[in-house]
C-alpha cells in the first residue's frame, strides 16, 4: 500500500494550483456575475494541457494518469466549480468517449482538437423525459441511405454552445431489437441543419458553465457518425459515466477544500462576544467534521482513478466517491455559510458562490439517489 | 550562454493570512504549518535564466543550498526548461550567513562554465538581498542588483536595466561572467508543462556535501558566519500604539474614526 502521490502528480498538482491561484481567482467573481464562458482562461488551460490530461500524445493529448486528471479538477475546483465541470464534462464524458469508441478517423476529426482544448467535448443523455431513467431516450435516428436522419430533444447539456463547440455525441433509439430498443451514439457536428441549440440556461450555480437544450429536427449527419457500435449505445455512455464520476467526486473535493478553507479563515477573524467565532466548539467542531469529511472525499476519488489507472473495476468506487463527494460539498458549503452567519448570504463572500455551485453535484452524472441505487444493486438489493 | 540561477526554497507566505510561528529553539519557525515554495524573486531568476538559453542557446544550471524537500523546487526549475542542477546539504551548513551562503555556492558554480549567475535580489524569508551580491563579490565578478532588463549587447558583454526608486531605470553594460540580482516583474514566469515535468524526474540532481565543496569546516555554517543569527521574536505591543481587532470592514471603521477624532482628516 502506497498513499504517496509520485513527483510528476505533486509537480503538476502544484503548477495547477499556482494557475489557478494566479490566472483564475482574481477574476472569478467577476466571471461569475457576468455568467459569460471565459474564452482567456478555457485558451490558457488548454496551453497547460488541462484538456488532454488522460489522453496519449498521439491524440494532442497530455498523456498523465487520471489521478493526475483527478488532482487537477479538484484544484480547478477549488477555485471555481464552473470551470471545474467544463473540463470534467469536456474530459470524462465527451472526450473519452470518442477515445474509447471512436475510429482512428473520428479520433483524428475529434478527439485531437479535444484533448488540445481547441474544442469542447459534450454529451448529449439527458431528456425531457429522460434523466434519471436514461434508456427511456425518444430521440430517434433513423438510417436513410447512407445518413441518420435525428428527431429529438436533449436537455442540460454541458459545453454544448460555446465558439469552441463544435458536435455533441448523443443517444438516440436507432430501431428495435427483438421488441427491445436499440440505442446507439451518433456524433452530430455543430452547424448541421435541423440542429439548434437553445439559448443558456438561467441556473442557480456554475454560472460560467455552459449549459443548453439542444433540439433536432431532420436533422441528417452521415451514417459513419455513428460512435461505437450499434446497438451498444446504451452501456457505452454508461461506462464513460463511470468516469464522469470521478471528475464530479474531484470537483466536490476541490468545492468542499474551499468551503473549508475560507470557512476556518473566518472563524479566525470574526469576533463576537469578545473572542474569535472559531473559539466557540459549535463552530470549530464543525470545521473539524469538514477537515475529516474532506480527507475522507478525497481518498475516495483518487482510490478510484486509481483503480482506473491500474485499469481494475472501479465503477463501484466512482459511485461511491461521487455520492460522498458530492454530499461532502452540499454540506461543507452549507456549513460555510452558517458559519459566515448573514455574511455568507451576501456574494461579497465567496462562500455564497459556493453553495449556489454545490447543489448540482448531488444530482448531475446520476443523482444521490441513483448511486445509492447502484450501490444497493452491487449488494445485491 | 550559459546561465547558473541559484534558487532557495522557503515559506509559502503569500496568502496575507498565513500565520507564522517562532519555534522553541527561538531561531527557527514552526516549519511544520508551511508548504514550501521557490522564493518569489528566484522564480523570476529562472524564468530569466531561461529566456536567455532559448534565445542564445546554453545551458541552465540550477543550484540550491537545501534539504531533500527543496528538490521539489529544483525539479520545478528543471521542468521549465533548466538543464543541470546542484544541491548543497550539510548539517554543518546550517546559519550561514549571507557571505558564508555566497560561499557555498560559489564552491559548487566554480567548476562551471558560465557567462551569468542569476540569484534572486531578495529572499521572502529572512529578506537579507544580500546573497547575490556577496556571491558576486566571492567569485570576484562584477555584478548587479535589482535587475529588471537584461539584453545580450555582444559576445562577453551584456546591457542591464536595473530598477531605481521612482521608477527610474539605470541602464548599464557590463562584463561577462557576470552576477545579477534579479528583480520581480523582469518577465512573466511560465508555468511547467506536463511533458517538463516528466523530463525533469529523470534529471540528475547531484548533490554536494562539505567534503564535495572542498572547504573546510570553519568555512561553512555558523563557523564561517562573522554574523550569526541568535533568536527571532515578537515586538512587544507598545503603550502608544492601539492595536484594532476584526474584520476589515470593522478595522477600517474604527480607524477612520479615531483619525476624524484626532482631527487628523
Ligand atoms: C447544470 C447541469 C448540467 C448538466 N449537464 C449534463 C450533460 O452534460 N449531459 C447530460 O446528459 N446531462 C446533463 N445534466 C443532466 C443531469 O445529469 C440530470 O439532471 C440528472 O441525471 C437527473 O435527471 P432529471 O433532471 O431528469 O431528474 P429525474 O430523473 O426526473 O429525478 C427527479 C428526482 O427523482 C429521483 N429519482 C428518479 N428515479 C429514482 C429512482 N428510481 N429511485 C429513487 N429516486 C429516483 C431523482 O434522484 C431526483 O431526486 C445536467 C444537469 C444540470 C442541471
Amino acid at each position: 500500500m502506497d498513499f504517496d502521490l509520485t513527483e510528476e502528480q505533486r509537480m503538476f498538482r502544484q503548477t495547477v494550483r499556482e494557475f489557478a491561484k494566479t490566472e483564475i481567482a482574481p477574476h472569478v467573481e467577476e466571471l461569475d456575475r457576468a455568467g459569460e464562458f471565459p474564452y482567456e482562461i478555457q485558451e490558457k488551460m488548454a496551453d497547460l494541457g488541462i484538456f488532454g490530461l488522460p489522453f496519449p500524445e498521439e491524440y494532442g493529448g497530455t498523456g498523465a494518469d487520471l489521478v493526475t486528471y483527478a488532482l487537477s479538477v479538484e484544484e480547478i475546483s477549488r477555485v471555481s466549480a464552473s470551470l471545474g465541470i467544463t473540463i470534467s464534462a469536456h474530459t470524462s464524458l465527451g472526450a473519452l468517449l470518442v477515445y474509447l469508441n471512436g475510429t482512428e478517423e473520428q479520433k483524428q476529426e475529434w478527439l485531437v482538437p479535444m484533448a488540445q482544448g481547441k474544442m469542447l467535448g459534450a454529451f448529449g443523455l439527458t431528456e425531457p423525459e429522460a434523466g434519471s431513467d436514461a434508456g427511456a431516450t425518444k430521440t430517434t435516428a433513423a438510417l436513410d441511405g447512407d445518413e441518420w436522419v435525428i428527431n429529438g430533444t436533449k436537455c442540460f447539456i454541458t459545453n454544448s454552445g460555446t465558439r469552441i463547440s463544435k458536435m455533441v455525441t448523443i443517444t438516440a433509439v436507432t430501431g428495435d431489437r427483438a421488441g427491445k430498443k436499440e440505442i446507439s451514439n451518433i456524433i452530430v457536428p455543430h452547424g448541421t441543419p435541423g440542429f439548434t441549440v437553445s439559448p443558456p440556461y438561467r441556473k442557480m450555480g456554475w454560472h460560467i458553465s455552459d449549459t443548453h437544450e439542444l433540439s433536432f429536427n431532420d436533422c441528417r449527419v452521415p451514417a459513419d457518425n455513428l460512435l461505437g457500435d450499434r446497438g451498444a449505445g446504451l452501456k457505452t455512455f454508461l461506462k464513460v459515466l463511470d468516469c464522469g464520476r470521478i471528475g464530479v467526486a474531484a470537483l466536490s473535493v476541490g468545492l468542499a477544500q474551499a468551503c473549508l478553507d475560507e470557512a476556518v479563515k473566518y472563524a479566525k477573524q470574526r469576533q463576537q462576544f469578545g473572542q474569535p467565532i472559531g473559539k466557540f466548539e459549535a463552530i470549530s467542531f464543525r470545521c473539524a467534521d469538514m477537515l475529516v469529511e474532506v480527507e475522507l472525499a478525497r481518498l475516495m476519488t483518487l482510490k478510484a482513478a486509481w483503480l482506473y489507472d491500474r485499469e481494475e473495476p472501479y465503477s463501484k468506487e466512482a459511485s461511491m466517491a461521487k455520492l460522498f463527494a458530492s454530499e461532502t460539498a452540499m454540506r461543507a458549503a452549507s456549513a460555510a455559510v452558517q458559519i459566515h452567519g448573514g455574511y455568507g448570504y451576501i456574494e461579497d463572500y465567496p462562500v455564497c458562490r459556493y453553495f449556489r455551485d454545490a447543489k448540482i453535484l448531488e444530482i448531475g452524472e446520476g443523482t444521490s439517489e441513483v448511486q445509492r441505487l447502484i450501490l444497493a444493486r452491487n449488494l445485491g438489493l | 550562454m550559459n546561465v547558473v540561477v541559484c534558487v532557495k526554497q522557503v515559506p509559502d507566505t503569500s496568502d496575507p493570512d498565513t500565520e507564522v510561528h517562532i519555534d522553541s529553539s527561538g531561531r527557527d519557525v514552526e516549519r511544520s504549518k508551511f508548504s514550501f515554495v521557490i522564493n518569489d524573486a528566484d522564480n523570476y531568476a529562472v524564468e530569466e535564466a531561461i529566456l536567455l538559453k532559448e534565445k542564445h542557446g546554453g545551458e541552465v544550471t540550477v543550484v540550491n543550498i537545501g534539504p531533500e524537500t527543496a528538490n521539489q523546487v529544483i525539479r520545478m526549475a528543471l521542468a521549465k526548461g533548466g538543464d543541470k542542477a546542484i544541491r548543497l546539504e550539510d548539517e554543518k551548513f546550517e546559519f550561514s550567513d549571507a557571505v558564508c551562503t555566497a560561499r557555498l555556492l560559489a564552491s559548487a558554480i566554480k567548476d562551471i562554465e558560465y557567462d551569468i549567475v542569476m540569484t534572486g535580489c531578495i529572499a521572502t524569508d529572512d529578506g537579507y538581498t544580500a546573497t547575490g551580491v556577496a556571491l558576486g563579490q566571492v567569485l570576484g565578478l562584477p555584478h548587479a542588483a535589482y535587475v529588471k532588463s537584461v539584453e545580450v549587447v555582444e559576445e562577453g558583454k551584456l546591457k542591464v536595466g536595473r530598477e531605481l526608486e521612482g521608477g527610474i531605470m539605470e541602464m548599464l553594460e557590463i562584463q561577462t561572467p557576470c552576477v545579477l540580482t534579479i528583480q520581480t516583474g523582469i518577465n512573466e514566469p511560465r508555468y511547467a508543462s506536463f511533458k517538463g515535468i516528466r523530463a525533469a524526474s529523470k534529471k540528475e540532481i547531484k548533490l554536494m556535501d562539505l567534503a564535495a565543496t572542498g572547504l573546510s569546516e570553519d568555512e561553512a555554517g555558523e563557523a564561517g558566519s562573522k554574523s550569526v543569527m541568535v533568536q527571532y521574536s515578537v515586538p512587544e505591543v507598545g503603550e502608544l500604539a492601539e492595536m484594532l481587532e476584526g474584520d476589515a470592514a470593522e478595522t477600517s471603521g474604527k480607524l477612520a474614526g479615531i483619525l476624524k477624532e484626532k482631527g487628523l482628516v
